[in-house]
């Protein structure tokens, strides 16, 4: 690693520099100032744990946050559960050549905008909507049924989304294994269950592990898909954060709570942190 | 049994494929016809909406401004992240660790979040919100992707071509332009075909940092505020064609290459 002349120091420093920079002042330092806005108070300044203490003792508060974890854990296991067969069913049943066109079907959804991808669920799921028109058109049901507004919606349109992901990180693993782990389990007189949850099963926990984890950061922070399908019976975090912005214009608090949802990512994160390393090829 | 398997399978695959393009045939298909909602029965195709959505400035230039910051803050996002993966997989730093933690840092927390503090310190320091401040959000999200995609895939096996090029003279900036750059290109075009991708849906971001320029998902944001609107629906399905012709184009052209 040898580079002649006087800039050998100084090169890889300015190649670095720009990055790092970037992310000091417009990443770390907004971080800082909300931390600090967040121990300020509202009304006149001046340091205080106000609202923190607030997010405490406040039992709507809690709500939000206890609405936002169960909404991401139900999430995050029906999406696995569902993924992992299909994606299962990608690598293994559909033959070779056609496996590249099945997954990007699969994925053709994710191409939609976010947020027209959340509101087509609402033409879906509304009270003069697809389902509700279908049903009472059958004579299933005679009222339409409250589908839109729920947490059943703001499930259903983060499943429809993670789904996809989760079918992405597992195909990708279950890809990687290679055929002769289960043709020694078969040697060895394993049967195709025991093979599946004895081998290839431990063998893509990393791509489990890897899209749940991408599952709970992306939902749990996501201001989106519970405020168009979820609407304001139910608040989740970031809907709380975006209330304080909107309509009290409390930073504080919103930075008091941004930093509270922060810290629970945080906590996800490093109990998963070993599956989750970004290594050099 | 194995039959039975393959049956299984099929239907389960069938009813994925149903629940995933539900919701995207419905959005379309009633993007196409003339009543003033967007429900059920469907009454014969129209592209009154259409016309109506390409007639409304207001999403116009909400479309061109997304166009323009998905171009720029990508840009940039893959030049700062190909430069600093260059220079962490090339030379050996102190705290070289540490600093690339550093960087793929934003990767772990919420667009929200990030949002948020940009605005509370744009807010301190005067900082007017504008699709700048946006772009600037943008880049914070997208470099550490850029980053991270890049230097995955600088392998050892490139350093020697690199070392070929000084031996036989070239100056360090024709290394790179002329050796890393190419031999680097598919990881930089899929850094920048993401980052354009994150940055044209990204929707809080946007929403809290700008205000009267804005771009299209705020747009759109504020079209939902009429409930169900056929206008909605033509937006949304014009949105997906455009993404689908680009992905469809990167796909034939520049992602079929196998990284070297």
């Amino acid at each position: 690693m040898s580079v002649s002349g006087s800039n050998s120091r100084a090169l890889p420093w300015a190649l670095v520099t720009p990055a790092l920079a970037w992310t000091l002042a417009f990443f770390v330092l907004p971080f800082i100032a909300m931390g600090l806005s967040g121990l300020t108070a509202h009304e006149g300044g001046g340091l205080t744990l106000a609202n923190y203490s607030q997010f405490f003792t406040d039992p709507s508060y809690w709500r939000a946050m206890v609405n936002s974890l169960e909404v991401t854990a139900i999430v995050t296991v029906i999406s696995i559960l569902l993924a992992y067969p299909f994606a299962w069913i990608l690598a293994e049943q559909v033959p070779e050549r056609w496996q590249r066109l099945a997954l990007m079907l699969a994925v053709l959804p994710f191409w939609t905008s976010y947020v027209v991808r959340s509101y087509s669920w609402l033409l879906v799921l509304a009270q003069n909507g697809v389902i509700n028109r279908a049903l009472t058109g059958l004579g299933l049901i005679a009222e339409p049924l409250q589908l839109a507004n729920t947490r059943f919606a703001t499930v259903t349109g983060f499943v429809h989304f993670f789904v996809m992901l989760l079918t992405l990180t597992i195909f990708a693993n279950l890809k990687q294994l290679s055929p002769s782990y289960r043709k020694a389990a078969a040697d060895l007189g394993a049967g195709p269950v025991r093979t599946f949850l004895h081998v290839v099963l431990p063998l893509t926990l990393p791509g489990i592990m890897v899209g749940a984890f991408l599952t709970f950061v992306l939902c749990i922070g996501d201001y989106i898909t519970p405020q168009i399908l979820g609407g304001n019976n139910e608040l989740v975090m970031p809907q709380l954060v975006m209330m304080q912005i909107g309509r009290r214009g409390d930073f504080p608090l919103a930075s008091a709570l941004s930093i509270i949802l922060m810290a629970v990512v945080t906590v996800a994160y490093l109990a998963c942190a070993r599956w989750l390393k970004i290594e050099r090829a | 049994m194995r039959a039975v398997i393959r049956i299984a399978a099929w239907l389960y695959a069938i009813a994925i494929y149903g629940f995933t393009f539900l919701p995207v045939v419905v959005l379309v298909l009633f993007s196409l016809q003339a009543t003033s909602f967007p429900i059920p029965p469907f009454t014969g195709p129209s592209l009154r909406w259409y016309q109506a959505v390409l007639s409304d400035t207001r999403l116009t230039s909400a479309l061109v401004n997304s166009l323009l910051v998905a171009v720029l803050s990508s840009l940039a996002s893959v030049t700062l992240g190909f430069l600093s993966a260059w220079g962490f997989a090339r030379f050996v730093l102190p705290g070289s660790a540490l600093l690339r933690g550093l960087i793929t840092l934003p990767l772990t927390v919420s667009y929200l979040i990030i949002g948020m503090g940009l605005l509370v310190l744009f807010n301190w320091a005067g900082v007017p919100k504008s699709l700048l401040a946006a772009g600037i959000g943008h880049v914070v999200i997208n470099l550490p992707l850029c980053f991270a995609i890049i230097y995955s895939q600088m392998g050892d096996h490139q350093i020697n071509i690199e070392r070929a090029a000084r031996d036989l003279g070239a100056a360090e900036w024709k290394v790179l332009l002329m050796i890393t750059v190419p031999v680097m290109a598919p990881a930089i075009f899929a850094g920048f075909f993401l980052s354009m991708t994150f940055s044209w849906d990204e929707f809080v971001i946007s929403f809290l940092l700008t205000r009267f320029e804005t771009t299209l998902p705020v747009e759109i944001w504020n079209l939902l505020r009429s409930g169900l609107n056929p206008k909605t629906n033509a937006v949304g399905s014009l949105v997906f064609a455009i993404s689908i012709v680009l992905v469809v184009f990167f796909e034939l052209t520049l992602l079929r290459r196998k990284p070297a």
